[in-house]
């Protein structure tokens, strides 16, 4: 069982803060993401687009902020569970809390910090009616080992960088690989789609546009998909494939912390913002753009701030005789876990002749 | 300026007629999330950069509506439910000659 002293769910900007807030305190911090990597939205959605109101930054990419927030964090050792889902929550007898993934790992902390977004990132699933029927026998929405297509025929759909990437890297295992999308056009890195265009030529890649997949047959486990060609009315063409992997983004549900037994108003978790963004339940807080309070404005900023009041809320939770007092990075510098330290350079004094 | 009158059509098939601004630099998408008319969390997710497609929309009416730009054809060559008169609603501004402007929300996805 994982122990630490702040388990936080979600490791979007909000959550990673929080681990240097919690840090200056000498809390430890482990977070827990259904993604596979830190950064929430800024790393899934939009990590090339800039964001220009981070105080302190006139503009700074996304995917550059979570880096920085990564580096910043660095000292305070924060573990991860990544590619889980915190599933259920337990109190035990001593008011600690047990959070158990879908995958089972459990992890155990006096406090729980909720940073989840907007929810869990879910794949968007196409509409296909039996479609359910075949998962995990054959058709996948995330590639987690690419391995497992190894000498398999698979057929890709979808249009963005990760069916262009994920095709790329698919041709040198897989026996064949076929890409379909519905227009000719694919949003991606322009280098991905290049290099598509140059396995397409060297017959690495079969490309079908503008199609979709319309249907799915098999027996027990996927045998053929349906590709409609969707510019002139010629007959679907039947492929005969292992494996379907339709890659049409993610969608954020809150999932199963909504039946954690918290207030929840307009798919968010309500807390008190003129104390501390505890929930209903004591020791739970939620910060960042899952809360919500009167006024409430979902901007990172401000998921910084909820972070740094929980933090301080969490401490005295934790030791309710010790007065703390609050001491400027710039003044106490900064005393890494890893036995790191930073701090401002002594001003010289030295005599003028 | 002044405001404009829209009907959107929410996810139950209950239409509203709505005044929109049109001097906020407002959205469809936003003019939506304003009123309420689909819960939080399932409309505007990305924001409004033409990143999520959760803000698809129908346009019933004949309005001349300003052409889509690359991101928003290429969102929505990906998202699901699309039909030949869909436009994501983050990428629709409110102005003055799209008073009238009839549309119908595009199921969750």
């Amino acid at each position: 069982m994982i122990k630490t002293d702040i388990l936080i769910i979600g490791a979007g900007p909000t959550g990673l803060f929080a681990v240097f807030e919690a840090g200056l305190l000498k809390l430890k911090c482990h977070l827990i993401d259904a993604l596979p990597q830190a950064g929430g939205q800024c790393s899934e959605i939009y990590p090339k687009k800039p964001i220009y109101d981070i105080p302190g930054f006139p503009e700074v990419l996304a995917g550059e902020l979570v880096d920085n927030l990564m580096e910043q964090i660095k000292p305070f050792q924060p573990g991860f569970t990544l590619g889980e889902r915190a599933e259920t929550i337990k109190k035990l007898d001593d008011g600690t809390f047990v959070v158990t993934t879908n995958k089972g790992t459990e992890h155990h902390a006096p406090i729980i910090a909720i940073a989840g977004g907007l929810g869990s990132f879910e794949p968007r699933k196409p509409l296909l009616e039996n479609i359910a029927d075949f998962e995990d026998k054959g058709v996948a929405y995330m590639i987690k080992d690419p391995e497992v297509y190894r000498n398999k025929k698979v057929v890709i759909a979808g249009g963005g960088d990760s069916a262009l990437d994920w095709s790329i890297f698919l041709a040198d295992i897989a026996s064949e690989v076929t890409l379909v999308h519905r227009r000719n056009e694919f949003r991606g890195a322009l280098d991905s789609v290049e290099k598509v265009q140059h396995l397409k030529n060297a017959g690495k890649i079969n490309l079908i546009t503008p199609a979709e997949i319309v249907g799915l047959k098999g027996d027990g486990k996927l045998e053929a998909v349906m590709v409609r060609k969707t510019t002139d009315a010629v007959e679907d063409i039947i492929l005969e494939v292992d494996n379907f992997i339709p890659l049409f983004g993610l969608s954020p549900k809150l999932g199963p912390i909504a039946d954690w037994g918290l207030e929840i108003e307009k798919n968010a978790i309500k807390v008190d913002n003129t104390l501390d963004y505890q929930t209903n339940i004591p020791g739970i807080y939620a910060i960042g753009d899952v809360n919500t309070y009167p006024g409430k404005l979902k901007l990172i900023l401000c998921g910084f701030h909820e972070a740094t009041l929980m933090c301080q809320s969490a401490y005295q939770r934790l030791y309710p005789d010790k007065k703390y007092v609050l001491k400027y990075t710039t003044v106490g510098g900064i005393n890494g876990f890893d036995g790191s330290k930073k701090e401002a350079p002594k001003a010289v004094v030295k005599a003028i002749d | 300026m002044t405001d404009i009158k829209i009907k959107i059509t929410d996810r139950e098939g209950v239409t509203h007629e709505v005044d929109a601004p049109t001097d906020m630099n407002m959205n469809l998408m936003e003019v939506v999330r304003s009123y309420e008319l689909a819960p939080e969390g399932t409309i505007g997710v990305c924001g409004g950069m033409a990143m999520c497609a959760s803000c698809q929309c129908y346009v019933k009416s004949e309005h001349n509506l300003p052409e889509k730009s690359d991101d928003e054809d290429a969102m929505l060559a990906e998202a699901f439910y699309v039909e030949d008169n869909s436009r994501l609603g983050c990428q629709i501004r409110m102005t003055e000659d799209l008073n009238g402007l009839e549309v119908e929300l595009a199921p969750e996805s």
